[in-house]
């Protein structure tokens, strides 16, 4: 069964008809061409397909494409400027954060999103006092991308980004 | 995949009727779990009916005081709600350790309620699984067994319910709100989630159709101090091999309230009344922690994969009782 939806992927609007199987990551690659979110595990664990849906990160292969009709989706290749690259991919650049790349996209949109969920004071799972401001220290940085794994292992240096990005 | 039909009614009752007319049809909100499911080829609807835009996202104060949670509200706003984080502690810390950022995003609140057991028997199409097709038999009973349920379990099933969220408001004592085909309910938490018996292939006492349409938090002054702690094989990203959720007042070194439930021990949440009784009126120290803890476990049947559930129960209840109770003379 198909349906025909209309989503903003990196600025740009994209019209498609999908068969409502398809995934949102299968959406955004096979069909859009935009091959930025990877299919690692395709089963919510790795991480490496998230992406920043209406601002937020999600992993973009356990959602149907046709649920998310007139959608603003940003995926790491949408995040850089005309030129220059967005400051937390600057920052996994500065700081050797990744080895062979495949995760990386991922791991850049889920800071960008982390960052922004931090800055609003949401508390996680090693935050002491759940009333008091977020400081992002590295086991707070740990523990809000445990959802993004690295197989190349490169956590020491993804975390010293992020560290950075976020100053 | 099998095929389905995508549908997104913009009301409640017409998504009831729709699910309700086709056996095989399903809600759908976050996707987080049925996605996956359709994935693995261990659920198969023939039509999602999208309830994510038409049920609540709100967060709202009741005038008698309780908390009305839309069943649409994501994991991650509730669990920075400014109300849960300073009057349910419980609830924010259990939510925040479950899942992922980016799976807490979409997760619902109901969809958290209806999540299916992660028995890696459950999940693998190749194997025997009474709860995903009745009468073919339990791997998981001769199978691996470190996640196996020890308290509840039935020869036909040992699963284990993998939310922390449930366990959270199964303590409090939530309430759910169901809108069914023929009209609304209210279940009392630890209702819904039920024990596996001989038919293994029912979570819960809904019927094909029932929506969750909010989760009410009753107002508990009690509340304000709890706290839930989660033992798990990786220090993130991990279902429970057991967790507790507890609240606690101590008055003079006695203990005047208390609510504690497990997760990771049984097919549903559990509400550990036989510890609270025992708690109840008695010293706050770690003895009657740990004694209140055993006498809960007393039923306890294990096998070699799991058995270190037990002292393991035993020992995060008690820690987690006596770090609400420092905080409470400090």
């Amino acid at each position: 069964m198909e349906a025909t939806i209309t989503l903003h992927v990196d600025g740009e609007k994209r019209e498609l008809t999908v068969d409502t199987r398809t995934t949102l990551l299968d959406a955004l690659r096979d069909r859009l061409g935009n091959t930025s979110p990877k299919k690692g595990c395709d089963h919510g664990q790795c991480g490496s397909c998230t992406v920043l849906l209406e601002g937020r990160r999600v992993v973009s292969c356990l959602t149907f494409a046709v649920a998310h009709d007139g959608a603003t989706v940003t995926t790491a290749a949408g995040l850089a400027g005309e030129d220059q690259l967005h400051p937390v991919a600057r920052a996994f650049v500065d700081h050797d954060g990744f080895q062979c790349g495949y995760c990386t996209p991922g791991q850049v949109c889920s800071a960008v999103g982390m960052l922004e969920e931090a800055g609003a004071d949401w508390p996680s799972h090693v935050t002491e006092d759940l009333r008091a401001p977020v400081t992002l220290d590295d086991a707070e940085i740990r523990e809000r991308m445990s959802g993004n794994l690295c197989r190349c292992g490169a956590y020491v240096n993804i975390v010293a980004a992020i560290r950075e990005a976020s100053r | 995949m099998k095929p389905f039909a995508y549908t997104r009614p913009a009301e409640a009752a017409d998504a009831v009727a729709e699910v309700a007319a086709n056996p095989d049809a399903a809600y759908i909100g976050g996707g987080t779990n049925l996605v996956d499911h359709m994935k693995l080829g261990i659920a198969e609807p023939t039509s999602l009916v999208d309830v994510r835009d038409l049920l609540s996202h709100r967060v709202e104060k009741l005038p008698d005081g309780r908390i009305r949670v839309g069943a649409a509200v994501p994991n991650s706003d509730l669990a920075a709600h400014p109300e849960i984080r300073e009057h349910y502690p419980v609830l924010s810390q259990a939510l925040l350790a479950g899942a992922s950022g980016q799976l807490r995003n979409a997760a619902t609140t109901g969809g958290n309620l209806l999540q299916r057991t992660r028995c890696v028997y459950f999940q693998n199409r190749a194997m025997p699984c009474n709860k995903r097709e009745p009468g073919t038999g339990c791997a998981a009973i001769e199978g691996y067994g470190r996640y196996n349920a020890v308290l509840g379990a039935s020869e036909h099933c040992v699963a284990t319910h993998p939310s922390d969220m449930a366990v959270a408001l199964t303590a409090l004592g939530a309430q759910v709100r169901v809108l069914g085909p023929s009209g609304e309910r209210t279940i009392d938490l630890p209702g819904l989630h039920r024990l596996p018996g001989d038919t293994p292939q029912r979570d819960t006492i809904l019927e094909h159709g029932d929506l969750i349409t909010a989760v009410d938090l009753p107002r508990l002054p009690l509340a304000a101090r709890s706290a839930y702690r989660k033992v798990r094989d990786r220090a993130s990203y991990a279902f429970a091999l057991v967790s507790v959720a507890a609240a606690l007042r101590v008055v003079d070194g006695t203990v005047e309230d208390v609510r504690v439930a497990f997760g990771g021990l049984a097919h549903a949440p559990w509400r550990a009344h036989r510890a609270e009784e025992e708690l109840r009126g008695g010293p706050a120290t770690e003895e009657a922690f740990r004694d209140a803890a055993r006498a809960e476990l007393a039923d306890a049947e294990t096998g070699p994969g799991n058995a270190f559930k037990v002292p393991m129960a035993v020992n995060t209840l008690a820690a987690t009782l006596r770090d609400l109770s420092t905080e409470e003379t400090s």
